[in-house]
C-alpha cells in the first residue's frame, strides 16, 4: 500500500540506526535516487560537496551501475546540514572498478552519514572505499558499508578503509564494514579505527610555537588531505580542500 | 636570562625535581650532566611545559617573566626552544609546512610580519645547508623515516629557522656518529654562540662538549644540582664516573 511505502523509517532498520529521523521528516518522502550508468569500457568521475545550510536536512541517494571494463570514481565531502546523508548502491560488471573517496567533517549536533552497498556481480572487479571522519562537539558520523560478492564474482578485490578522529568526548563515530561473500576466490580487506589527536605531536608543535588551534588544524588537514589527492580536476580539488579546511577550522 | 629557584615537580604524583636551582645568563653555554633517572629530561620537559609535568614548588623566571604562567607555544614565541631527545614523528605534515606554521605562529604572537613562501624557503635552504641536511628531507613528513642522526640534524635546522634566545637541548648528541656530532656541534655554535643567546645542554657524555665548549658544567643527581664547575668538571666526570664525583 502506498501509505506504508511513505512511512518514515525507524531505528530498527539497520541503515537508519544512527540517523536523525526527526530531521529526515522534513524531507520525507525522498525523491527517486540519482542514477549513474557507466557504459562498457568508459571512465567516469563524479563528486558531491554536501554543504547544506545549518539546521536543514539533505539526503542524496545514488544508484550506480558500472558495466564491464568500466571505472567510476566518486569524491564526496559531507559537511552540511543537521542531517547529511549520502547513500550508494553500486553494481559492478566484470573487470569493473568503483572507488569511493569520502570525508565527513561534523560539529554541533550534526548527523552525517555515508551508507554504501557495493555488489560485485561479475568476476575480476575491484572496489575501494576510503572514508575519513572528523567529529567534534555532539556530532555523529557514521559509515555503514556492505560489500556483497556474488557466487560468480571470482577474483573480486575489495577494500574498505574507515578512520575517524574524535575531537570531543561527546562526539560519536560509527563504522560498520560488512562483507557478504558467496564466491571462494576473493580478496576483501577492511579496517576501521577511531582515534584522537596525537598528544605527543600536539606538544611537539606547541614547543615550536604553534597555538593549539593551528596545531590541531594542521594535524586534521593531514588526516583528511589524502582523500582528495587524486581528483583529476584541479579546480574542483582545490574547492573541496578549501571547504574541508574551512570546516575543520570551525571545529578546533 | 633564566633563573630557576628551588624548583620541585611531580610526574604521576612522583617527585622528580627536588629543589633545583640554576642561573643562566645571556652569552653563556651551560651543560647539565648526570646519571640516568637524575631528572635531566624532566627538567627540560618541565621548562618546555609538557602536560603532566606538574610544578609543585619554586619558580623559573625567564627574562623576568614567570615561565610557568605561559603556555608551551607562548614560551616558544618568547624565544625558548626545546630540543627533543626523541623528536616526534608527524605523518602527513611536511617539515616545511610544520616549520613555516611554527615560525609564522611565533611571529604573529610577537606582532611581527610573517614570512611569505619564497622568504621562508630561502631561510630553510640556508639553515638546512648549515646542518648538511638535504632540502628533499624537509619536504618529507616531520621525522617520519628519519634515522636517529637525521632527526637530530632536523631538530637543529628547526632551531636555526626559529632562531631562539634560549635553547634547552635534551641529549641532542644521542644517536649521532662522530661526523654527525661534529656537524651538529658546529650548528649549535653557529646558531646559538652569541652574546644575546644562551644554551642549556643536557647530556650523558663529554663528547658533545668537545665541539660545544660549555662555560659551566653542572652535575644533576636525584633531582638537584649537586656540583657545578667549569669545563674541567665534565672531564673529571668522564674519568671518574658520576658516583665518585657525586660522593666527593
Amino acid at each position: 500500500m502506498p501509505v506504508t511505502a511513505l512511512a518514515l523509517p525507524t531505528r530498527r532498520q539497520e541503515d537508519w540506526r544512527y540517523s536523525d529521523l526527526e530531521a529526515l521528516a522534513s524531507l520525507w518522502p525522498l525523491p527517486a535516487p540519482t542514477r549513474i550508468n557507466v557504459a562498457t569500457g568508459e571512465t567516469a568521475n563524479h563528486h558531491l560537496l554536501q554543504d547544506a545550510a545549518d539546521g536543514s536536512a539533505a539526503v542524496h541517494d545514488y544508484v550506480i551501475t558500472v558495466a564491464d571494463d568500466a571505472r567510476c570514481d566518486f569524491h564526496l565531502l559531507n559537511i552540511g546540514g543537521k542531517l547529511g546523508r549520502v547513500t550508494f548502491a553500486v553494481t559492478l560488471g566484470a573487470r569493473a572498478h568503483f572507488g569511493l573517496h569520502g570525508a565527513i567533517i561534523g560539529g554541533g549536533d550534526q548527523t552525517l552519514e555515508i551508507i554504501t552497498s557495493v555488489t560485485h556481480a561479475q568476476p575480476d572487479a575491484t572496489s575501494g572505499q576510503t572514508v575519513r571522519s572528523v567529529l567534534g562537539s555532539r556530532a555523529t558520523g557514521s559509515y555503514l558499508g556492505s560489500i556483497n560478492v556474488a557466487r560468480d564474482a571470482q577474483r573480486t578485490d575489495a577494500f574498505q578503509s574507515i578512520k575517524a578522529m574524535l575531537l570531543d568526548r561527546t562526539a560519536t563515530a560509527n563504522a560498520k564494514p560488512e562483507l557478504e561473500i558467496y564466491a571462494d576466490d576473493v580478496k576483501c580487506a577492511h579496517g576501521a579505527t577511531v582515534g584522537e589527536l596525537d598528544k605527543a605531536a600536539l606538544f611537539y608543535m606547541a614547543s615550536r610555537g604553534m597555538d593549539p588551534a593551528t596545531a590541531k588544524t594542521l594535524l586534521l588537514r593531514s588526516f583528511v588531505a589524502g582523500v582528495f589527492d587524486d581528483m583529476p580536476d584541479e579546480a574542483l580539488r582545490e574547492q573541496f580542500e578549501a571547504a574541508a579546511i574551512a570546516k575543520l577550522e570551525s571545529l578546533v | 636570562m633564566l633563573n630557576i629557584d628551588n624548583l620541585t615537580n611531580t610526574i604521576d604524583g612522583k617527585t622528580i625535581l627536588k629543589g633545583l636551582s640554576l642561573t643562566i645568563n645571556a652569552g653563556e653555554i651551560h651543560a647539565i650532566m648526570g646519571p640516568n633517572g637524575a631528572g635531566k629530561s624532566t627538567l627540560a620537559y618541565t621548562l618546555g611545559g609538557r602536560p603532566g609535568y606538574d610544578v609543585t614548588g619554586g619558580e623559573a623566571l625567564y627574562d623576568g617573566v614567570n615561565l610557568f604562567t605561559l603556555e608551551p607555544h607562548e614560551r616558544a614565541a618568547a624565544g625558548l626552544f626545546l630540543g627533543f631527545q626523541y623528536p616526534v614523528e608527524i605523518p602527513g605534515v611536511s617539515n616545511l609546512q610544520f616549520l613555516r606554521e611554527s615560525l609564522n605562529s611565533q611571529k604573529r604572537a610577537r606582532g611581527e610580519k610573517e614570512l611569505n613562501g619564497g622568504e621562508f624557503i630561502r631561510l630553510a635552504k640556508e639553515k638546512a645547508a648549515l646542518l648538511g641536511l638535504d632540502m628533499d628531507m624537509l619536504k618529507r613528513p616531520v621525522n617520519v623515516g628519519f634515522s636517529g642522526g637525521e632527526k637530530k640534524r632536523a631538530e637543529m635546522v628547526q632551531m636555526g629557522i626559529l632562531d631562539p634566545k634560549l635553547a634547552i637541548l635534551d641529549e641532542t648528541d644521542s644517536g649521532l656518529d662522530i661526523d654527525a656530532l661534529k656537524i651538529v656541534g658546529a650548528g649549535i655554535n653557529a646558531i646559538m654562540r652569541k652574546p644575546d643567546k644562551a644554551v642549556l645542554l643536557i647530556t650523558h657524555y663529554q663528547r658533545l662538549l668537545d665541539y660545544v665548549k660549555p662555560d659551566f658544567v653542572h652535575v644533576l643527581a636525584d633531582g638537584r644540582i649537586v656540583k657545578s664547575g667549569g669545563p674541567e668538571l665534565a672531564l673529571e666526570l668522564e674519568r671518574e664516573g658520576y658516583a665518585e664525583v657525586v660522593a666527593a
